[in-house]
């Protein structure tokens, strides 16, 4: 074996043992939730708890409406930028590096400042307190998690359009009759398929362990249920922490399989 | 332009549809903008002005001269050490990883897997990742209790405490390494093998090429990596809330007791630390670009 190689190997096995044996100890602590018994006593009573399911699914509701809503906004806006207002690429850009710079824990303390009174001009109120209802709290979530996934999806969308030749694409459509309609939701998205399954991957894999902005805004969402849940018991949480593992992982192998071959981004905020 | 010769002649009405002196086209990226305004430019100048804000509505510096009470300065400076010793210990780590998997015989599919894991652990933050190390090396947890049992060794019995400094950092490595793993292989693909070939010919040996060639070039990625790395620990809430509670007292940690309830029993200096915060924090990727544009200049 040449010696490089054989550093190689011990730098790798040093990292894996650091990424694995974590993961192994909350799996093995998992499977001891019964004396003297290795069993799945503890995956079994955390599946079996009411508010495991609702948070659980809360959080998969509010990671599918943030991925909507981002592919949403940001598909047709990357797509005017690249074909007709590239002056504007600059500020764009800027304003999809403002995530890195304000972290989760700043964003929530500013929604709360502005949004948990009315915002008003004089005497005409623009915009009632959106904390208010549970309603409008979700809008405020869901714009957090857009704002958090926003530096992820806009790269990968605005890769996935420069690899494809979008004025060509629209001019033939163009000439064939086509709508701004028809172009984004038959030619640029089906196109961009790749782009934005990875995109909603990585929204998926920040949004549903989501902490901080679930708790502040007061949300009853899988983050805080799993915080809460490791106050006063000691398995459960393990074995949900060993689930939550597999979810991202689940998703980081998925992002893989979609985007071999090209590039792209694969870590999220924290 | 060929392409635009063949092309039809564009409806006019592009070029000459003005609405108060902006182009129409300008409309397709309002949403866009409307929707940065709202959720990301307001609420931060909003906590830009309620900093140099007072009780009664007026124009104030006490709240930024505030932050020099020694409380908050205490929690900067442990803030700023916990994101300083992550940042250093996982980008020398991570650098080695990098360096292992791109330049030795690794086989591939031990490279692909641990790449992928990377990719898992540098997302796997927040609250699970709290538990999984409280299952590691909490008081019973797997090598707490793997040392004591088989090497007869109780780390708890030699100062040793999850829940500390040290812990915290343990903790936070493990997504701090893996993004500088994914951040430097791109960068150590870059070096070319000419200059390898280059330096050789002229008689370098392997420490005068790193010495004086291949560390020069990738100096500015393994700076920027490493501030980018500083900035991901520093804006660290949910990893640190999970696995200390209050314990130990972050900037982050105190701006959210301070959005559950007042516990600097003044709003305005709450608003001042999260100034603070996005200031440090603009800084650093400040920083990390200006050095990503130098490294651009040999790497790609």
């Amino acid at each position: 074996m040449k010696r490089s190689t054989f550093w190689g190997l011990f730098w790798v096995t040093l990292a894996a043992l650091y990424l694995f044996v974590p993961l192994w100890g909350a799996f093995d602590f998992s499977l001891r939730a019964e004396r003297d018994v290795i069993g799945v006593a503890a995956y079994t009573r955390a599946f079996a708890d009411d508010d495991f399911w609702r948070t659980f699914i809360f959080s998969n509701q509010m990671a599918l409406i943030s991925i909507v809503a981002s592919i949403l906004l940001i598909v047709p806006t990357a797509y005017w930028v690249q074909l007709k207002l590239p002056q504007l690429r600059p500020a764009v850009e800027f304003i999809t590096l403002l995530p890195f710079v304000i972290p989760a824990i700043i964003l929530v303390f500013g929604y709360i400042k502005l949004y948990s009174s009315d915002i008003a001009l004089g005497p005409i109120t623009l915009l009632p307190p959106l904390t208010n209802s549970d309603f409008s709290t979700n809008i405020l979530l869901v714009a957090g998690y857009v704002t958090l996934a926003l530096p992820y999806m806009y790269r990968s969308v605005d890769n996935g359009l420069r690899a494809m030749d979008i004025r060509t694409l629209t001019e033939a459509a163009q000439s064939l009759g086509a709508g701004w309609f028809t172009i984004m939701f038959r030619i640029i998205m089906p196109n961009l398929r790749a782009a934005l399954l990875s995109g909603a991957l990585l929204t998926f894999a920040i949004v549903v362990g989501e902490l901080t902005l679930a708790t502040f805004l007061g949300r009853p969402a899988f983050g805080p249920y799993l915080q809460q849940l490791g106050q006063h018991k000691a398995y459960e949480p393990a074995a949900l922490s060993v689930v939550s593992f597999l979810l991202t992982w689940l998703a980081m192998v998925l992002i893989y399989f979609v985007t071999r071959g090209s590039n792209a981004q694969v870590t999220g905020a924290h | 332009m060929a392409q635009a010769a063949i092309a039809p002649p564009k409806r006019t009405t592009d070029y000459v549809a003005r609405m108060g002196g902006v182009p129409l086209a300008w409309l397709g990226v309002l949403p866009f903008f409307i929707f940065a305004v709202m959720f990301l430019i307001l609420p931060s100048l909003s906590l830009f002005t309620g900093s140099f804000t007072d009780a009664k509505g007026g124009f104030t510096l006490d709240n930024v001269l505030g932050l020099t009470r020694q409380d908050i300065v205490d929690a900067y400076v442990l803030s700023i050490q916990i994101s300083v010793v992550t940042a250093i210990v996982g980008g020398i780590f991570g650098f080695f990883i990098a360096y292992a998997l791109v330049m030795t015989g690794v086989p591939s599919a031990l490279r692909t897997s641990l790449v992928t894991f990377c990719g898992v652990a540098s997302n796997f933050a927040g609250v699970p990742l709290a538990f999984a190390f409280v299952a590691a090396l909490g008081r019973t947890g797997f090598i707490t209790e793997f040392m004591r049992d088989t090497l007869h060794f109780n780390i708890y019995d030699h100062g040793f405490n999850l829940y500390s400094f040290l812990g915290l950092s343990l903790t936070y490595l493990y997504f701090q390494f893996p993004l500088m793993v994914l951040v430097m292989m791109p960068a150590l693909e870059g070096l070319r093998r000419e200059w390898r070939e280059a330096s050789e010919n002229l008689g370098a040996n392997g420490f005068q090429y790193w010495r004086y060639i291949a560390l020069p070039i990738l100096t500015p990625s393994i700076l920027g990596t490493m501030i980018l790395l500083f900035g991901n620990a520093f804006g660290a809430y949910a990893t640190a809330y999970a696995l200390t509670g209050g314990r130990l007292q972050l900037v982050a940690i105190q701006i959210g007791a301070q959005i559950r309830g007042d516990v600097l029993h003044n709003p305005g200096l709450g608003y001042a630390m999260g100034f603070g915060m996005v200031v440090i924090m603009a800084l650093s990727i400040l920083a990390y670009t200006l050095l990503q544009r130098r490294a651009a200049r040999w790497l790609q």
